[in-house]
Parts: C-alpha cells; structure tokens; sequence
C-alpha cells in the first residue's frame, strides 16, 4: 500500500528516488571488503581449533616460520593483554579471547593462530605446518545441559552479581523484572496456559563474508579498512587489542554486503593488523563461508517456559516467562532482551519476566536484528494464540482488546509515549489477507512483535559546495539505503533537490565517535543529525543573505531553497538561492557547513503485526508459506521503498529462522553444517510475495518523526509462522525451526 | 597437482592407471572443483576429458536408444528437443542439480561417479536401465549404472578406467519414467530422499516396472519388491500402498543434518507413490 496518494507537508520526504549507491552495486563499481588492494600486501589465514573444549598444551609454528612464502606467524602471545597491556578486562578482554584463543580452545572454529603469507592459497597452506597439541576437554551446546550441575564448566569467574546463589558457572547474567502480582492474575483466569518452547542458534546470513586490509607499523599508526556496521568500534576495539593509542588508526568502513547485527564486533581485523605489525606489511584477510559460520556470531539458542492466563473475554490477567538464551562461550546472550521484549506489546496488570545468560561450547553469539527479541516472541505469541484457539476468540480481537498505547506501564517499566500498535492490528484487520479464505491444507498465523530502537552517539557535518551541491559525512555505514534517506532528508531541510546531495559514510579520521549501525538508529539518529546539521548550514545562509541586505538575522527565513526577508522586512528584496549565496562564500565569510552532535534518546519503540498462511504437505511435513503480509509502524517513512524493503526483509529471514536455518551440532561438539547446502536459508522460490502496510504513527523524538524500521519486522515471524503451521498441522510445534522431519514426527505423534 | 587433458579415453586411461596419489577427472567440475577449493580433496592428477572428441554429443541411435557423451551437461540435455520427450524422468533428475550456473558444466557422469548416495541423476538412471561404457587399459565393458557406485564416495572403477559414454535404452511404446526428490526447500538442496520410477504398459497394466531410491541407504537402490507391488496392476490404491511399503522396506539410511531415519524411511514411500503416478500418466500419453 503506497502512500504516494496521501497529502504530505513533505517536498522530498516519503518520495522513493534511486538510491545513489545503486549503479555501483549493481555495475561492479562498488568496493566491498574484500575489494581493496596495496602495494606488498600479504595475505591472511587463520588456524581453527577442530574441537569444541580444549586446553591448548603447545603451539609449534616453526616449521610455518620457516617456510619461504610465511612473512608472520601470530598466536594470543602477539596481542595487547600480554606483552603490552596485561589487564585487559571486560568486553574488550572477551573479543580479545574469541579474536586469538588463549589457554584453551572454546569451541569448534576458535582461531589459535594466524599466518601472513605472500598469496592466499601459500596462506593456507602454510597452516597445515602449525603444530597444536590439545588436551581436549569435555564439552556442552545445549542450554538447558549447560546449566545442568554436572555440565563442564567454560569459564570460572564469569557470571556477574546478578546471578543467584547456586546456579552452574556457565550461567553469568540472570534478569528479573515485572510488575503486579502473577499468582494472584493466574488466579482470576479463565484458562491457564503453560507451554515450553526451544529454538536453534541462526545466523544473519549475510551475502558478504568478513574481509578486511589492515597495515600497523611498529610506530603503533595503523590504517584499516574493513566491511562493518560501525568503524568507531572497530577502531576503539582493535586499538585496545593491539595496546595502541585509539586515534592513531584510521578505520574506513566499506560497502558492507550485509550484517543484520553480524558486523558490529571484530573477528579478523585484530589479527590483520597484528600480523602486519610483525610482518611490517599490508595484510589482507577474507573469511570463507565455513569460517563465517564456525567462527562468527550467530544468535543464541534458546529454551523458553511460558504462563498465560486469560479470561473468557480475552482479557490477559497474568503472564510469566522464563528465557534461557545460550550465547556462545562468552557472556553476553540477550536473556535480559528477551524477557523485556516478550510482554511488551500488552497492557498487562500481572507480568513477570526472567531472563538467563547462559554459556556452552559454542561461537560467541553476535547481535542479529532485535536480538533476542524473536525467540521470545515466538514462545509467548504461541501460547496467545493457544489461548485465542481453546477459547474460541478472534486472535486480532485479543491482541486489541490487550494492546498496548500511550501511557500503558509496558512490561519491562517505562510508560510508553505515543506508539503504534493499535493502528497496526487495526491495519490487519482490515487488511483483505485477514479475512480471505483458507484453502484446505492450510492455516492462519498472527503475531505482533516489539523492538526498543536505539538512539546513540552520534555526529554528522554538512558542506555546501560553491555550486550549491551538498556533501554530507555521516558515521553509520549504509546497511539498508541510509544514504537515500540522508539525502532526503537534507534535500527536506536545504530545499536543493535530492540529487544534489552526495552523502558518504566517512572514515574514522574525519568525524567524531559514532556508534554502531544497529538498534535500527540510522534513520532515526544519523537522520536526526543530518536534519540539524543542515539547520546549522541554513542559520549560515541566513546570515550571509541578511549581512548582504543589512538586516538582523532574525529577519531572514529559509524558504524552499532561498533566503526570503521575513517580519517588517517581507517583500523588501528578492528571495536570494542556496546556489547565490555559495557562489559567493569565499568572499562574504567562507565555506558555509552544518555540523551535530549528540547521544539521542528519543529513539521512539516500535511494533509490527504480521499475518501469514502457511501450506503443510501431511504426507511430507513440508511447509510452503503462501501468503505473508507485514504491517509496522514507521514513524514516519522518509523512504516508503526502503522501509519496506526492510518489512519483506525481516519476515524473509524469519521464514529461514522458523522452517530451516539452524545449528546443527554433533556428538564431538562440531558444527555440522557450515555451508549454505546445508545451512538452510531460503532460496528465492521458497518466499511468496511479501506485502506490506507503512503504518505511520510519528516519534515525537525525531523531527520528522521517523521510528526505526530496520529490527521489529524480524521479531514477529516466528511466531506468525508457528501460529500458521500449527493450525495447518492441527498440532503445536513448539521447536524452531519446522523442519519436515519434525513436522512429520508431530503429525505421527498426533495420530 | 598434474592437470591433463588427453585426446582420447585410451590416453586418459593410460594417464590414470600411470599417475600416483590421488587422481580425479575433470568432467564439469561441480563436485571436483569445489572439493579442491574447501580443501576435502586435493587431487595430484587431474585429467580433463572434455577435449576429447565427442563428448559433448548426443545421439540418437537407429535403433532408438541414446548415446551420451561424458560431457554433456545438464543444460545440454534439457534443451534437446528429443530426449526428453523419451526419457522426462533422466532429464528432470539431471536438470535439478544445482542452479543455472552448475546446469552450464555439470554432468551425468560426474554426479555418478562421484559416488554420492544422494545424487539425483542415478536414481532416475537406474530406474531407466542405464549402462555406461567404461574404459580401461584392456578395453572397454558396459556396466549398468546400479553396478558403478560401491558405497559413499565410492566406485567399482579400477584404477585406469574412466567412463566414455552413457548409453540410454530405446523408449520403446507406451513407457514412462520419473524422478522425485524431497528437498526442505525448493532449490539448490541435496536430496534427503530420491525416487526414480520407469514403467511400461499394456493397456492399463503396468508390465514393466524399474523403481530406484537415492540417500536412504549407502548407495543408489534398485528396489526389485517395488517393481513387483506394481507390475500387473493398475496402479490403483492397493497398488500405490504395496509400493510405498515395499519402497518404505528397502531403506536402510541413516539420521544426520539433511534427515532422520523415521523421517527418510516414510518419504520414501510417499515419493515412490508419487513418482509412479507420474510416470504411469507418462506412460499413458499424457503430458505431465
Ligand atoms: C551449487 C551446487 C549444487 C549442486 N546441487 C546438486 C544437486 O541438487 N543434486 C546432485 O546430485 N548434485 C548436486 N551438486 C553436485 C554436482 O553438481 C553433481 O554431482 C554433478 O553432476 C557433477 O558433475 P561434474 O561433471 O561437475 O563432475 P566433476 O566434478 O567433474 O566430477 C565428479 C566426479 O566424477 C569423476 N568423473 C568425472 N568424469 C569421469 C569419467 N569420465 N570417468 C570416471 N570418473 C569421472 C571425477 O573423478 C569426480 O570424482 C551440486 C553442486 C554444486 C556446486
């Protein structure tokens, strides 16, 4: 549904120009990670543990150091916590241990050394001469096992204060919030509902695996260039890993072929650069696709209790949820983004929530969209629509009669401001795809799904050119068509046509500390940045036409693209053109920029329904989904094209998440499947057509009103597509993904 | 590593049998090259038999059965405006492997000789009594396709032999085959189960019946129980159920990350069924 026919006080924003890095991509001129060259650079390799848990007793790289073609041999011994800053702690000390592994191996993929050879292929080769010996060590992958008494312990010392007394090591963070009184809601419903439910580690699946150059002299400057969704963290990150001075290197940030939350960490940059201050030349490192899935991070898997109670109207009168989220063998599996996520598309007067970080043998886990977000939705929609099911009620109704809205206490605390849920259920319901007939064979799934958005810091500058073009730097890499949306939005505010603008995402020497692409924030921060930093660049036009016409500042107003006297002054001298007042800079004060800075806060929650027909072949338990609508809310949508890409984008993945993708680990604690064959993402042929609906119900903290798009459209497909497959197969599926096998085996267990 | 490319089966062959460690053709390359590149298996002598002449043919033979070249590909078949009006079933399995890109190189003797229970060609091959021409350093021998894999990764080809030609049988009247795999997805998969069902006719009952299952034991199957539950019937539902048992019986696979035993076990039989509806409608005429 286009919004091309809706009135708006807009010029430029909500139209759907090209976006300007379009022809790039699709001529071959775009330069992605692994696009960039210098003169004598050495190529990369890294060596992976082959075991899920093990003590790494030696590590004999001579014969490797000795070979011809090896320029640099680097082990853990090479980076910042030994010789150069012991101590290294917290966040930084964990990247470090999953970057280069230190006394053990931590799961199967973990690098233990890396070699700098002079071509790819004598790179690898050149690992085949290291020498490990391990002493291998029990291991876990499970979540549940790993919280189990008699698990292996990963790491002593882990887990933080907020874990209660007597829980297994590996589990490091506990969450608990809610308000009201849940025994006592239990006790007013009608029917109670208590369901268990477990999902699989899944991975972002971006098209472009890991690739960065990096080149760090033994004087500790440093330039790298690298794919990821923020080059700020890469700098600060891979600096305190090297022990080098944060702005002594210089991180440009490439095209990125996608990162879903996958590119907001480092795996290879350290490591390029640490060999490449032995080797006293430019290191290259590419990731193959097996690397990117043993060694990169997946989300966490997860295993999740549910209780609802609900009356005979509907009405939810408690809600209990116990989230056990294993995240790799680090801390940091978002149990605490799970449990705040799950209730918080109702209005509940009884919620509890507890959220577990657990850890296993497995790669640290990354963010991949609205992490942590989806699974939890997926156990909490299910029992909904159990609920809706045994009570017969409509499951929109439900979910309207119990939305949240303006001034609802959500369940994680705050009290929301202005949101948008309710037009989002509204939209479904009178959607046509909510009440078009069913054919045999197939069901019906609904979910609503809620991400928090992110505000962050953030800082962008504005140059006006002499011809009255404009440049903007911001510092977010464009991950779904920023940069359209960037120029929109200056065009909005300079009143110089869209093509006009050239907006690049600049290196870490030219802006200040910008956060990561994620939280879905571009649009919403970088945007409200590029807004303000081009109302500072006009207050400079104003200036300059009011000192060429003898008037107070205060008298001029920008006006479609011109200065225009204003006040007593109106009508006294002709409008003066952006293009006038630049070609003329040089001589009335010079170059005339825009610049801002700041943490936003206003990044304005975000909710999305979803409605998907599924199709289930009883003899097969193959699943096909039919139809798939998605309806969100964006605030306001600068560019209608991109936010729906990023509608069909989320539910696209969440089909891969709820029928297919999975980790699929064996006895030996190895990754089994670490290829597309057998990693299961949809093909093409595998999505129907995914319609969309923009809600708009405006953030009042941005001023156009943009809501990030970018993460809640993957919160509510699992559960959608659980809800569907369930009432297909006349049986719940309470594990991710559906593959056939287990759809099968609960047809057969169901009779 | 050693690459050749030999202008003839006797030099290829002789290549071969001379050559020491590892030693892999070079049909299209879809399973070598990407075995090479992951690092599963680093041939020392690679042998290119793509310039030999006539590999690339396909013919017809006065006597109504075909003659392939080793390096025909996928795309080469599902063009051709005869074969597949004769053998749908063979050309259907052949032009599932991979996408448009791997259909440009690879071929039927590479998916066969790569030894892979799952691959989807032999299935369809068996069932449609397929031999190839194999030769070695004494000569040539044709050996039917359900003779060349031995287990995983495996062939009866002795050192210095090589494939030279696929020899499809006469269609003759009223005979139809076809080849179902079950993938979760819809492309660009391995097979977890593949059925290859070929039949002849008289009237409406089946007289001939050659019935193949793929990934659900170490090798391709030529299930004789299968053909039996259906030659002298109608395919009618009793039918439809002796066969999927009897298919369902045959399986001997095993549980890892494309399947569950339980899972390939019942396919199995739910594709033979399928498989045979569309070759008995085949069979009758009918474009399907
Ligand atoms: C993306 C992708 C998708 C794929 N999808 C499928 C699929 O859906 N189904 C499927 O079955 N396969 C699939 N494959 C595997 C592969 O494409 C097929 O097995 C293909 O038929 C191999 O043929 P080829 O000509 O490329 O063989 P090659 O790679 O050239 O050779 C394969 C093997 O056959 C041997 N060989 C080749 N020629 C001869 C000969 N004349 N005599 C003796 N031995 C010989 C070689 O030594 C080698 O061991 C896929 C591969 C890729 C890369």
């Amino acid at each position: 549904m286009a919004l091309d026919d809706r009135k708006s006080e807009f010029t430029f924003v909500g139209t759907r120009p090209d976006r300007p890095d379009g022809l790039d991509k699709v001529t071959g001129r775009a330069k992605f990670g692994a696009d960039m060259s210098a003169p004598g650079m050495l190529h990369g390799a890294i060596l992976r543990s082959p075991h899920a848990h093990a003590r790494i007793v030696k590590i004999d790289a001579s014969k490797a150091e000795a070979h011809k073609d090896v320029k640099a041999v680097v082990t853990r011994a090479d980076f910042a916590d030994v010789p150069f800053k012991p101590g290294l702690e917290g966040e930084f000390w964990n990247v470090l241990e999953n970057v280069m592994a230190g006394e053990k191996a931590l799961y199967d993929g973990h690098a233990v050394a890396a070699v700098a050879a002079t071509s790819a292929l004598a790179a690898r080769d050149a690992l085949k001469l290291i020498e490990v010996e391990y002493e291998v060590l029990p291991h876990v992958t499970d979540v549940d096992k790993a919280m189990a008494p008699d698990a292996p312990v990963i790491r002593e010392g882990a887990a933080d204060y907020s874990v209660p007394e007597g829980m297994h090591p590996n589990v490091v963070r506990y969450h608990e919030s809610g308000h009201g009184d849940v025994e006592a809601g239990f006790a007013e419903a009608d029917l109670v509902i208590e369901d268990s439910f477990v999902t699989e580690a899944t991975h972002q699946g971006y098209i472009e695996p890991h690739a960065c150059l990096g080149a760090l002299g033994g004087d500790g400057k440093g330039e790298l260039w690298c794919c990821t969704q923020g080059h700020w963290i890469v700098q600060k990150t891979c600096a305190a890993l090297l022990g080098i001075e944060t702005s002594q290197l210089r991180v440009t940030a490439s095209e990125i072929g996608g990162g879903f939350g996958g590119k907001t960490t480092v795996f290879i940059e350290p490591v390029a650069l640490a060999l490449s201050r032995k080797a006293n030349r430019p290191v290259k490192i590419v990731m193959s696709r097996s690397e990117v899935f043993r060694a990169t991070g997946p989300t966490s898997s997860a295993s999740m209790d549910i209780k609802i109670g609900m009356k005979k109207d509907g009405t939810i009168t408690a809600a209990e949820g116990i989230f056990r989220l294993q995240g790799g063998a680090f801390p940091g599996a978002p149990g605490d983004m799970t449990a705040m996520c799950a209730f918080a598309p109702y209005n509940l007067t009884n919620v509890r929530q507890v959220g577990y970080d657990v850890m296993a043998n497995r790669p640290k886990q990354a963010a991949y969209r609205a992490p942590g977000a989806p699974m939890g939705a997926f156990a909490v929609e299910s029992v909904l629509d159990e609920l809706c099911n045994q009570l017969g009620l409509d499951p929109v109704d439900v979910r309207l009669k119990n939305a949240a809205h303006e001034g609802t206490k959500a369940s994680y605390g705050p009290t929301y401001e202005r949101i948008g849920l309710v037009e989002t259920l509204e939209a479904a319901k009178a959607h046509p795809h909510y009440s078009a007939p069913l054919k045999p064979g197939q069901g019906r799934g609904i979910s609503c799904g809620f991400w928090f958005n992110h505000g962050g810091e953030t800082s962008v500058s504005l140059a006006l050119s002499e011809d009255g073009s404009a440049q903007v730097m911001v510092g977010t890499p464009d991950i779904g068509g920023s940069r359209a949306s960037m120029a929109l939005m200056a065009a909005e505010v300079l009143g110089i046509p869209y093509e006009n603008i050239r907006v690049t995402v600049a290196d870490t020497a030219s802006l200040g500390y910008n956060d990561v692409s994620h939280g879905s924030r571009v649009t919403y921060a970088s945007g409200l940045a590029t807004i303000k930093a081009a109302r500072h660049a006009v207050e400079k036009l104003c200036e300059r036409a009011a000192a060429k016409w003898g008037i107070p500042v205060d008298a001029v107003k920008w006006e479609d693209g011109c200065a225009v006297p204003s006040g007593p002054n109106a009508g006294d001298f002709d409008p003066i053109p952006l293009a006038d007042i630049t070609a003329d800079m040089g001589r009335t004060g010079g170059p005339i920029s825009g610049h801002f800075e700041a943490t936003p806060e206003g990044a304005g929650v975000s909710f999305g329904t979803h409605i998907v027909d599924a199709e289930v072949d009883p003899e097969t338990g193959k699943t096909s989904i039919t139809r798939y609508t998605v309806i969100q809310d964006a605030g306001k949508a600068i560019h209608p094209t991109y936010v729906e890409g990023q509608y069909q984008g989320g539910a696209a993945q969440g089909i891969g998440w709820a029928l297919n993708e999975e980790y699929i680990y064996g006895d030996d604690g190895r990754l089994q499947n670490s290829i597309f064959l057998d990693y299961r993402i949809p093909v093409a042929s595998d999505l129907p057509m995914i319609d969309t609906v923009i809600v708009e119900v405006p953030n009042p903290g941005h001023p156009f009103g943009v809501r990030g798009v970018g993460e809640t459209g993957i919160v509510p497909p699992l559960a959608a597509i659980a809800n569907a497959v369930s009432n297909a197969a006349g049986v719940r599926m309470r594990q991710l993904p559906m593959s056939p096998p287990r759809i099968l085996a609960a047809l057969k267990d169901n009779g | 590593m050693d690459y050749h490319s030999p202008a003839s089966f006797a030099e290829a062959s002789a290549l071969a049998a001379n050559a020491t460690g590892i030693t892999r053709f070079l049909a299209g390359g879809t399973d070598v090259l990407v075995q090479l590149r992951s690092d599963l298996v680093t041939p020392d002598t690679l042998i290119d038999i793509k310039k030999i002449n006539g590999v690339s043919d396909i013919t017809r033979n006065a006597d109504g059965s075909w003659s392939l070249g080793v390096a025909v590909t996928g795309a080469e078949m599902s063009e051709h405006p005869e074969l597949g009006r004769d053998w749908p079933g063979v050309v259907e399995a052949m032009d599932l492997i991979g996408s448009t890109q791997v259909q440009g190189r690879a071929t039927l003797t590479g998916n066969l000789c790569n030894g892979s229970p799952a691959a989807d060609s032999v299935p369809a091959m068996v069932a449609a009594g397929v031999t190839v021409t194999v030769t070695g350093q004494d000569g040539t021998r044709e050996v039917a396709v359900e003779d060349i894999p031995t287990g995983p990764g495996k062939t009866s080809l002795a050192k210095g032999e090589v494939v030279s030609a696929i020899n499809i049988p006469a269609r003759g009247n009223n005979g139809g085959d076809a080849y179902l795999r079950f993938i979760p997805r819809t492309e660009m998969d391995i097979a977890v189960v593949g059925v290859g069902v070929s039949l002849r006719l008289n009237g409406d009952t089946v007289t001939e019946a050659r019935v193949s299952l793929g990934a659900v034991a170490p090798t391709v199957l030529l299930v004789e129980d299968c053909a039996q539950a259906v030659i002298g019937t109608t395919l009618d539902d009793a039918a439809l159920d002796a066969l999927g048992a009897a298919a369902s019986a045959a399986c001997n696979p095993i549980d890892d990350k494309r399947g569950t035993i339980a899972f390939r076990t019942e396919v199995a039989g739910v594709l033979a069924k399928r498989a045979a509806k569309i070759a008995y409608a085949r069979a009758k005429g009918e474009d399907v």
